[in-house]
């Protein structure tokens, strides 16, 4: 884009019509389906409605229910565990399997791919698989059995102590394909120079990742936080498909609470407001990446 | 930083390796690492092999040695089951019916909208670019009801019509983002020369700036294919007829319909998953590049 176009070209000020129409047409699509429906979700959140009659207003009813909610308090904190886990080791593994791959050499791309190629699988097929490793007499309990710890063995999924976690991995080997990705572009992005002179400096590999690897990959970091934070938070098809957010809500997510709180016990107001907690929490991510890319954009 | 410039740093690799260890040592940590990373891809393809061994059992078999066991017995009846029983025909057409139109469409859009906002000095072009991407990065949970209860307004509840609607609508903030990272790299000397010739906006978008963002373009539809095919959170929002559900949902009414038989489950997945492995395994490189133009930014 030539910057602030007017000055290179004088005789762009004046949009031409059909170009003006290029930007409304998305525009509306995207106020009709996104804008307009956002800003009805945040009034219905001061509702009470059952979605037949018409709703009556409740002010911040739903926000002071929540308070004395324990199916509510157990998503919240899973999903700040779900950030934190999920989010927290995908991005190591990534790194690790980014660090690990990132050199050219005698197949590498197999490795790539062989850890890429769950990013292309949909959430659902993926917990569907997943949930036949975690059968009483599937895979992971016949590797126990086999190797002497016959007394782990467990209905994974349907004990209360062990279903989060057991949603998690499913879910994290697939991202950590993905964040790959983003680490080895950015890993690529190094000046080489910098470790020739840091090798010639005397520095240890262990150095050379802390003071020259790291600081690079700052930007990459970034990004990846923003990532992970925002799929943490739209979580859904994995918890929906392998436990549906049980038993007991052990594996209960806010974004899985909402979806059966609006549309299976049918509190359309109250799932409201349970959406606007996931959007406040998104809120600040959402707000940081714009700057980021409000800067960038420049 | 632009689009242009990840794609060149694909291009770019093998600089970094500059010093050379003694040839016995090289071969040991040639060694060591076509066996960590030779492990580490094995527990990966793990599960992919699981379920496709898995599909090919009888349900006999699994009943009788157990789902985590070595096959006993092989079969295709799994696949017919899913199929033709299980409804995964129709609803693979579903997804198609769905993610064609909608990558087709919402790419389609977004180009016209970042071509604009790219090449053109319009009025709070910024501002317009990011509450494009603002809309994109919205948790969609905050939309779902009232996404629902418009398109039954609209009477095009449990339609296909009303899917793709919300598709394009949510995902065309963020191809504009990207696809405006791309356009405006494109020199203003190429436009300046079209203008001379007499070109039209119009023309100038559809001969000179859409072939230039054609990589973009392709990274794009890959990546895209795959997150409208896979979705699952929209399409049981909007919809509701069992025979209208793409091939996510219907999975779902599979693994309920079949519990506990892991050869017509496994088989499903199987068939959910194929068409995105092949864009994958055509595409991979676009597919790669595609991951990395989003998150430039």
């Amino acid at each position: 884009m030539a910057p602030t176009g007017s000055a290179r070209r004088p005789g762009a000020t004046r949009v031409p019509p059909v170009v003006l129409a290029f930007v409304l047409v998305p525009l509306l699509a995207e106020a009709f389906w996104v804008f307009w429906p956002a800003l009805q979700g945040f009034s219905l959140s001061l509702t009470s409605w059952d979605g037949l009659s018409a709703p009556t207003f409740v002010g911040l009813g739903n926000f002071s229910e929540m308070l004395h909610d324990t199916v509510f308090r157990t998503a919240a904190i899973n999903t700040v565990l779900w950030l934190l886990l999920f989010g927290g080791l995908s991005a190591a593994l990534g790194l690790g399997a980014a660090l690990l791959l990132q050199q050219e050499r005698r197949g590498i791309g197999f490795y790539r791919a062989a850890l890429f190629l769950p990013v292309v699988f949909s959430l659902v097929a993926t917990a569907l698989v997943w949930q036949a490793m975690y059968q009483p007499d599937g895979l992971i309990n016949h590797v126990l059995q086999a190797v002497g710890l016959g007394g782990w063995k467990h209905a994974w999924l349907a004990d209360q102590d062990t279903a989060f976690y057991a949603v998690i991995v499913p879910a994290l080997w697939r991202q950590v394909g993905y964040v790959m990705v983003l680490y080895l572009a950015g890993l690529k992005g190094i000046d080489p120079v910098l470790y020739e002179a840091a090798k010639v400096d005397g520095a240890t590999r262990v150095q050379q990742f802390r003071h020259i690897t790291l600081p690079q990959l700052r930007s990459v970091n970034a990004v990846v936080l923003s990532v992970i934070v925002i799929d943490s938070l739209r979580s859904f098809d994995v918890v929906w498909a392998l436990t549906r957010g049980g038993p007991y809500h052990s594996s209960e997510l806010l974004s899985t609470y909402m979806y059966s709180t609006a549309f299976q016990s049918l509190r359309l107001g109250y799932g409201s407001a349970l959406a606007v907690v996931i959007f406040v929490l998104a809120f600040g991510v959402i707000v940081s990446y714009l700057v980021r890319a409000f800067r960038e954009a420049d | 930083m632009t689009a242009t410039r990840t794609t060149a740093h694909i291009e770019t690799t093998e600089a970094a390796a500059p010093h050379r260890p003694a040839p016995r040592g090289r071969a040991l940590r040639t060694t060591g690492f076509h066996l960590t990373a030779g492990l580490l891809s094995a527990l990966w393809l793990l599960p992919i092999v699981l379920v496709l061994l898995t599909s090919t059992r009888t349900f006999d078999d699994i009943a009788a040695h157990g789902v985590g066991s070595r096959p006993h017995s092989f079969t295709l009846d799994g696949f017919r089951q899913a199929w033709v029983d299980g409804g995964q025909q129709r609803a693979l057409i579903n997804s198609m019916l769905v993610t064609v139109p909608t990558v087709l469409l919402s790419l389609g859009l977004a180009s016209m909208a970042a071509f604009a906002l790219s090449r053109y000095a319009l009025p709070f072009r910024r501002v317009l670019l990011l509450l494009m991407l603002g809309g994109n990065l919205l948790p969609p949970q905050i939309l779902l009801i009232p996404v629902s209860k418009l398109s039954e307004l609209l009477g095009i509840y449990d339609r296909l019509y009303a899917l793709i609607g919300v598709q394009v609508g949510f995902g065309v903030g963020f191809y504009v983002f990207v696809l405006h990272g791309f356009m405006r790299a494109i020199p203003a000397e190429i436009q300046q020369a079209a203008v001379i010739d007499g070109a039209n906006p119009w023309q100038i978008y559809r001969r000179v700036v859409l072939p230039l963002a054609r990589p973009a373009l392709a990274a794009l539809s890959a990546l895209s294919f795959t997150w409208i095919f896979n979705d699952l959170l929209w399409a049981i929002t909007v919809l509701r007829t069992e025979d209208r559900m793409p091939v996510t949902a219907s999975l779902i009414g599979l693994q309920g319909q079949y519990v506990s038989m892991w050869n017509v489950i496994a088989a499903g997945s199987v068939i959910a998953a194929a068409p995105t492995v092949a864009v994958f395994l055509r595409f991979q490189r676009h597919f790669v590049a595609g991951l990395n133009l989003g998150a430039v930014k």
